[in-house]
C-alpha cells in the first residue's frame, strides 16, 4: 500500500510539471510581461533594460525552472488587469465557485435519489414514465439553455428571483460566503438550479437502473422469501447495494460539475473562477490565464491522487493493476 | 447487389424497422443533415452575403406575431438577418464541426490505441499514460483552455477568421483518449486470436496486420461511441461558441447564435435564442436515441433498462 501511494505522488508530480511546461510556453510565446508593468508608452531600449533586468532574456530552460520554482512557492506572476498576484485574484473568486458547486451537489443528491428509486420500484407508474421521458430529453439540453429558460421564467416574466451576481455576501475570516444570507442564498438558487440540471437526468437514470438491477438479485428474492417488511426490503437490501457503484460515479462526477460553471457562471455574471477566466482571456491577461491553468490541473491531479489513494483502500485490484 | 442482399434480409435492419425511436430518430437526423446541407437552395436568404443584410430589419419578431413581417418567418436576429435562414447556415457550420471533429479524434485515438495495443511496452505505457492525464480533467475544461490559449495566440481576429478548423481540432484533441482506451481494450482481446498468428506466420509486416487484420474487428464499439461523440462535439462548439471562445457571429453556428441572442432575451426578443436553442436540442437528442438503439443492438449485453 505505501509502495502503491509513493507511486502515485511521483505520477502526480510528474503531471503536475507536464502541466507547468504547458503553462510555461504559453506564457513563453503569448505574454509580454513588460507591456503588462509599464504599458505601451515606453521607447524600446527601456523596454530591454527591464527585459533583462527581469531575465526576460535567459535561456527557455533556465526561466522555465525559474517558473517552477516561483510556482512551488505559490508565486504564479501578477495579473496584468488586477495588478495583485494572480494566485490571490483566483483564490479570492474560488468561494463562489465551490459554493455554486456544492449547492448543485446538495439539490443533485436531495432529488436524484427518491426519483431513481421510485422509478426503479414502479416503473409502470405514470410519474415514472413522466420522469424518464424528462431525463431522456434533458441530455440533450446544454446547460446555458437551462439557464436562459429558468432566467427568462422566473427572474424576468415572474420576478421571483434575482438573475445576476450574488447578492450579499458575508465575510468569515477570508471566505465570502453568500450561504448565510437571506439574499445571497436566493441568488443562489437559479445558478444551482441550472449546474445541477446536467447531472439529474444521467443520475435519476444511473440510479434507477443499478437498483432494477438489484431488485432482481437472488438475496433480494430471499428477503421477500423470508418475509421481510417490503420497506426494509427496498431501503435496507436493495437501496443500500446501489447506492456504493453510484457514490464511485459521483466523485468523478464533482470534476464535470465544475467544468460546466464555466459556463453557468457565464451566463448569470456569476463572480467565481469561470467568469474570471473569461475576463482574463476577453483582457489577454496571460499571467491570469497561466496560473488559471495551473490551478485548475494542480486541483484535478489532487482529486484524481485522493480518489485512486482511496479505492486502493477499498479495492486491493487497483494496487495490482497499478504495479502492472 | 450481393452485399445490399445481406443487409436486407441482416437482423440490423430488420431490429431498426421494428423501433419506431430508431425509425424515427433517423429519419428526423437524416432530414437535418440533408437540409444544413442544401441551406444555399433551400434557404430564402443568404446570411453570408453582407450587400442584402439591412440592420434596419434587425429584432423583427417572427411572422405570425405582432410585428413580424411575411418575408421573415422566424423573425430575424440582431444583425437583419432572417432567423430561419441563419439556422439552417448555423446548423451547417455545426454538423460539419461535429462530424469534422469526431472524424479528427477517430484518426487519432484509434492509430494510438492499435499501435499501443499491438506493440505494447513503453509505447503502450507512454500513450496510455498521457490518455489517462488527459481523462482525468474534463474534456470541456481541456476544451475551453485551448481555445482561449489559441485565441491569445493568434489574436482574435485571426482566430475567427480560421474558427472552424480550428474548433474541429481542439475538439478533436479534446477527446480522443475516449477512441484510444476503446480501440486498445478490443485490440488486446483480438491479438492473440488464431488469424492474427496466422497473418504473422505467414510473415505479413506489421503495419497490414494491425490496419487490414486488426482493425475491421475492432469497429462495432469505434461505431457505437462514435454517435455519441458526434452530440458531444455538437454540443461543446455550441458551448465554446456561447462563451464566445468558437464561432464568431459573423459565421454564424448554432451556439454563437444563442450566445447572440442572449442579451436580446430580456429585452422581449426571446426567438433569437429560442429557435437555434430548440433546433440544438432535437439535433443532439435524435443523434443520441439513434446512438442508444445503435448500441443496444450492437451490443446486447451492454442492455439496461
Amino acid at each position: 500500500m505505501f509502495a502503491f501511494i509513493v507511486r502515485r505522488i511521483i505520477q502526480s508530480i510528474v503531471v503536475m510539471l507536464v502541466i507547468s511546461f504547458i503553462g510555461f510556453s504559453v506564457q513563453h510565446n503569448i505574454g509580454d510581461p513588460v507591456r503588462d508593468m509599464v504599458g505601451e508608452r515606453v521607447s524600446v531600449e527601456e523596454r530591454e533594460a527591464i527585459r533583462d533586468k527581469l531575465g526576460l532574456n535567459d535561456p527557455f530552460w533556465t526561466q522555465y525552472i525559474r517558473f517552477v520554482g516561483n510556482a512551488a512557492k505559490g508565486d504564479l506572476g501578477t495579473s496584468y488587469f488586477h495588478s495583485k498576484p494572480t494566485l490571490q485574484v483566483i483564490l479570492s473568486k474560488a468561494p463562489a465557485t465551490l459554493e455554486l458547486v456544492l449547492v448543485s451537489s446538495i439539490i443533485i443528491i436531495l432529488l436524484t435519489f427518491p426519483i431513481g428509486i421510485y422509478s426503479a420500484l414502479f416503473p409502470r407508474s405514470l410519474f415514472s414514465k413522466i420522469v424518464m421521458g424528462f431525463s431522456t430529453i434533458g441530455v440533450a439540453v446544454p446547460v446555458f439553455l437551462t439557464a436562459i429558460v429558468l432566467i427568462y421564467i422566473f427572474g424576468v416574466e415572474l420576478n421571483w428571483l434575482p438573475a445576476y451576481g450574488r447578492g450579499e455576501t458575508v465575510n468569515i475570516w477570508g471566505w465570502e460566503t453568500g450561504l448565510l444570507t437571506w439574499d445571497g442564498l436566493r441568488h443562489l438558487i437559479l445558478p444551482s438550479l441550472s449546474l445541477s440540471s446536467i447531472m439529474l437526468p444521467l443520475y435519476i437514470r444511473l440510479i434507477r437502473s443499478e437498483m432494477m438491477e438489484v431488485l432482481e438479485t437472488e438475496y433480494i428474492k430471499f428477503a421477500w422469501a423470508k418475509g421481510l417488511n417490503k420497506n426494509r426490503v427496498w431501503l435496507v437490501h436493495a437501496f443500500k447495494n446501489t447506492l456504493l457503484p453510484v457514490v464511485t460515479v459521483f466523485g468523478v462526477e464533482i470534476g464535470i460539475l465544475f467544468a460546466f460553471t464555466l459556463l453557468t457562471e457565464t451566463v448569470f455574471q456569476w463572480q467565481g473562477m469561470g467568469f474570471m477566466f473569461l475576463e482574463a482571456v476577453e483582457r489577454s491577461d496571460t499571467a491570469l490565464l497561466v496560473a488559471y491553468l495551473m490551478v485548475v490541473g494542480g486541483m484535478f491531479v489532487l482529486i484524481n491522487t485522493v480518489i485512486d489513494v482511496i479505492y486502493g483502500f477499498i479495492n486491493p485490484m487497483v494496487r495490482i493493476a497499478g504495479a502492472k | 447487389m450481393k452485399r445490399w442482399q445481406r443487409f436486407k434480409s441482416s437482423y440490423f435492419l430488420y431490429s431498426f424497422r421494428r423501433d419506431p425511436v430508431a425509425v424515427s430518430s433517423f429519419t428526423v437526423f437524416f432530414l437535418l443533415v440533408a437540409v444544413a446541407f442544401l441551406a444555399p437552395v433551400i434557404a430564402p436568404f443568404n446570411p453570408y452575403d453582407t450587400t442584402i443584410i439591412d440592420i434596419m430589419d434587425a429584432e423583427i419578431a417572427p411572422s405570425w406575431m405582432e410585428g413580424g413581417e411575411d418575408r421573415f418567418w422566424l423573425g430575424t436576429d440582431i444583425q437583419g438577418r432572417d432567423l430561419f435562414s441563419t439556422m439552417l447556415y448555423g446548423l451547417r457550420t455545426s454538423v460539419i464541426i461535429g462530424l469534422g471533429a469526431v472524424i479528427f479524434q477517430a484518426i487519432l485515438g484509434i492509430s494510438v490505441g492499435l499501435t499501443s495495443g499491438y506493440l505494447g511496452g513503453r509505447i503502450d505505457a507512454f500513450f496510455m499514460r498521457i490518455a489517462d492525464i488527459q481523462f482525468s480533467i474534463p474534456y470541456l475544461i481541456v476544451a475551453i483552455i485551448t481555445s482561449a490559449i489559441f485565441q491569445l495566440a493568434f489574436g482574435v481576429g485571426r482566430f475567427e477568421q480560421m474558427a472552424m478548423p480550428l474548433l474541429i481540432v481542439i475538439i478533436g484533441m479534446s477527446e480522443w483518449p475516449k477512441y484510444a482506451r476503446t480501440v486498445r481494450a478490443s485490440v488486446l482481446g483480438e491479438k492473440n486470436k488464431e488469424y492474427v498468428e496466422a497473418a504473422r506466420v505467414i510473415g505479413l509486416n506489421r503495419r497490414i496486420i494491425m490496419f487490414r487484420h486488426i482493425l475491421p474487428n475492432t469497429l462495432t464499439p469505434v461505431l457505437v461511441i462514435s454517435t455519441i461523440q458526434v452530440a458531444q462535439a455538437v454540443m461543446s462548439e455550441a458551448a465554446l461558441s456561447f462563451l464566445g471562445l468558437g464561432m464568431p457571429i459573423t459565421k454564424p453556428s448554432l451556439g454563437s447564435l444563442i450566445n447572440a441572442g442572449f442579451e436580446y432575451v430580456f429585452s422581449g426578443s426571446w426567438w433569437i435564442t429560442f429557435f437555434p436553442g430548440i433546433l440544438l436540442v432535437v439535433f443532439t437528442l435524435v443523434i443520441i436515441l439513434f446512438g442508444d438503439w445503435l448500441r443496444d443492438v450492437l451490443n446486447p449485453k451492454l442492455y439496461k433498462g
